[in-house]
């Protein structure tokens, strides 16, 4: 990291302080839920997987988060960890994308919006493959495209099933077609996975929308959802937009798609990983 | 020599084609006088359509992507149904998913294409505003791609090529398409296109929107009109998202690279149709020809492959898309 760098990173540290303290989240000692607007204390908070131990609010994960709480312990090993995104198009709007990306991988650490490897569930092999809502929104380009394509077809060679915890915005608008392209490949390689009688588990977090919904998040042999998450084609403002009408309340949550047969399970947090222990016994045993 | 046709010029034209219309008038009025008789105007009219010609060809030699927008989204642009008349013979129409209902913003059927059995499937937008409420301007609910999912089995139970003509703004955003799982629809295609046993081409003809144009477009060749879009949003969608500024649309249609050329330099598609002079709409005839034989000449060379060789093929093609470090 340059001395450039490392000012930039402190910068955006510090803007992302910023936002939390607007927030009305007083540092990183107590937080306020977004829901029930209650303060808890957030040592309380991690030890029951960041839901509200006062009204079942699920916070949004970080995928390394996301990992510890899923995988046993200290089984999860990392796979393509070095691709990143590159900015073909000399794509610029408000600013470049060139420059978001390396914003993104400074604020958050991470290459991109997925994190891809193997791992162990409940003593279970899989590839595991977790998108990060903190990296431009779990946008798809076509790192993320790539890094799915590799984990399933890894999937393929190992004989293992997958796992995905999807949670996206959408498409990479600043990789434009190619990130539609995203969208083919993945599902292609699902197909594939399919024909090698391997199972695929997708777990929808919120929120899941747009390209990935409408390609690998959607296609699971065993579709879950964590509660009220957003799981939709169209983000509610557009279809708001487009009838001109208010939306139902409950509208594309986790809860709504199960009632409307889109999903075989809406699970807690808590009870995630002993749900995917039992699914991946099922297709062991 | 042959007559002048006398009124083809009395049509819709584009907003950029305006100083056409002056020369168009004055074509017509020229023929008017022909008609009546009462003077030779053979050779002015002839003069006449040089100068159309050329002013033409200036004009579309040029097009900015707003205005290549504009052509492919165009009210007079042929639509798929104008296309499958043109180019097939036999064609059925085949309607419903058998699960909730027919969608008429995207047709589907079984035809014959030079003495073979296909199938053809399409999104189909109106040519007039009341034919676009029917058609609901293109753009499919999940029962229009549940209904391509189950014709594009029956061709492949039968060993039947499929041919898709891709002409949509996007899957239609509404209440009921969320709740029947819009999402769902579009993904389960990807991967069933992805795993057909049969050659497979696909056309964007005019606006090829997001998911719901790659919804129907998988095709083992991929082929673009050369004054259709292909896009994973809206010009004016992108310009109010990232741009924050719905008026800078233009700038966005730059930035985004949707043109036929730019997607055949991408590797996104095979090859370009060369459009009529003016544009598909004006010479549809012409058009169809070109479409009809750059499909024969992609389907050619998949006809002898096995199925085996078929999903290999599309799986690479698709495989390739991406751009990254490494
Ligand atoms: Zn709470």
């Amino acid at each position: 990291m340059s001395i450039h760098d490392w000012f930039k990173r402190k910068k955006l540290q510090k803007e992302a302080e910023y936002t939390r303290e607007r927030l009305d989240i007083p540092g990183n000692l107590w937080i306020k839920c977004y829901k029930c607007n209650q303060t808890i204390y957030n040592k309380d908070l991690e030890a029951n997987l960041k839901v509200c131990p006062k009204c079942g609010y699920h916070f949004k994960l970080g995928s390394a988060e996301r990992v510890r709480q899923v995988s046993d312990n200290g089984s999860f090993k990392e796979i393509d960890q070095h691709l990143t995104s590159k900015d073909f198009l000399n794509f610029t709007d408000t600013k470049s994308y060139a420059g978001r990306i390396k914003d993104s991988i400074l604020k958050t650490g991470l290459n991109d919006a997925i994190i891809t490897g193997t791992a162990k569930i409940g003593t279970y092999d899989v590839a595991l493959g977790i998108m990060d809502f903190s990296f431009m929104g779990g946008s798809m380009g076509s790192v993320v495209g790539e890094k799915f394509t590799r984990l399933v077809e890894l999937a393929v060679e190992k004989k293992i099933p997958v796992i995905v915890f999807s949670t996206s915005g959408g498409a990479r608008m600043q990789e434009s077609i190619m990130s539609l392209m995203q969208m083919a490949k993945t599902s292609a390689a699902l197909g594939r996975l399919r024909e090698n009688g391997l199972p695929y588990i997708s777990v929808m977090t919120d929120p899941t929308s747009g390209g990935v919904s409408a390609s690998f998040a959607m296609l699971g042999d065993i579709n879950i959802a964590e509660p009220a998450a957003l799981v939709a084609f169209a983000g509610p403002r557009v279809i708001e937009q487009t009838i001109r009408q208010k939306l139902p309340p409950g509208f594309q949550r986790s809860e709504y798609l199960l009632e409307h047969g889109m999903l075989d399970i809406v699970c807690e947090r808590q009870k995630l990983k002993d749900t995917l222990t039992k699914i991946l016994r099922f297709f062991k045993d | 020599m042959p007559k002048p046709e006398k009124t083809k010029y009395s049509r819709p034209i584009l907003e950029f084609e305006k100083p056409l219309l002056e020369l168009y008038e004055k074509r017509e009025k020229l023929a008017q006088i022909q008609e009546t008789g009462k003077m030779e105007m053979t050779e002015e009219i002839k003069q006449l359509d040089k100068r159309i010609e050329v002013t033409r060809q200036q004009i579309f030699s040029g097009l900015t992507p707003t205005q290549i927008v504009q052509v492919a989204r165009f009210i007079a642009r042929p639509n798929t149904l104008d296309y499958i008349g043109m180019i097939f013979e036999d064609f059925i129409e085949l309607h419903g998913d058998r699960n909730f209902a027919d969608d008429p913003a995207l047709v589907c059927g079984i035809a014959n294409l030079n003495g073979r059995s296909v199938v053809v499937m399409g999104h189909n937008k109106g040519h007039s505003t009341k034919e676009n409420l029917a058609r609901n301007f293109g753009m499919a609910n999940p029962e229009g791609y549940r209904k391509a999912l189950r014709v594009m089995r029956l061709a492949e139970r039968y060993d039947k090529p499929i041919i898709s003509f891709v002409d949509t703004p996007g899957a239609y955003p509404g209440l009921g398409a969320e709740e029947r799982g819009q999402a769902e629809a579009i993904a389960k295609n990807l991967r069933e296109m992805a795993e057909l046993t049969v050659p497979f081409v696909s056309i964007i003809t005019g606006e090829g929107g997001s998911g719901g144009a790659l919804g129907i477009a998988m095709g083992n060749r991929v082929l673009m009109m050369e004054f259709s879009i292909y896009s994973v949003i809206s010009p004016s969608g992108c310009a109010s998202i990232l741009f924050r500024d719905a008026a800078r649309a233009d700038e966005a249609a730059v930035a985004m690279k949707i043109t036929a050329k730019d997607l055949l330099e991408l590797g996104v598609i095979d090859d370009i149709i060369k459009e009529p002079q003016g544009g598909a709409h004006n010479d549809p005839e012409l058009s169809a020809k070109n479409i009809k034989s750059a499909i024969l000449k992609q389907l050619e060379p998949l006809l002898p492959l096995s199925h085996r060789e078929l999903i290999a093929d599309r799986y690479n093609k698709f495989r390739k898309m991406g751009i990254f470090n490494e």
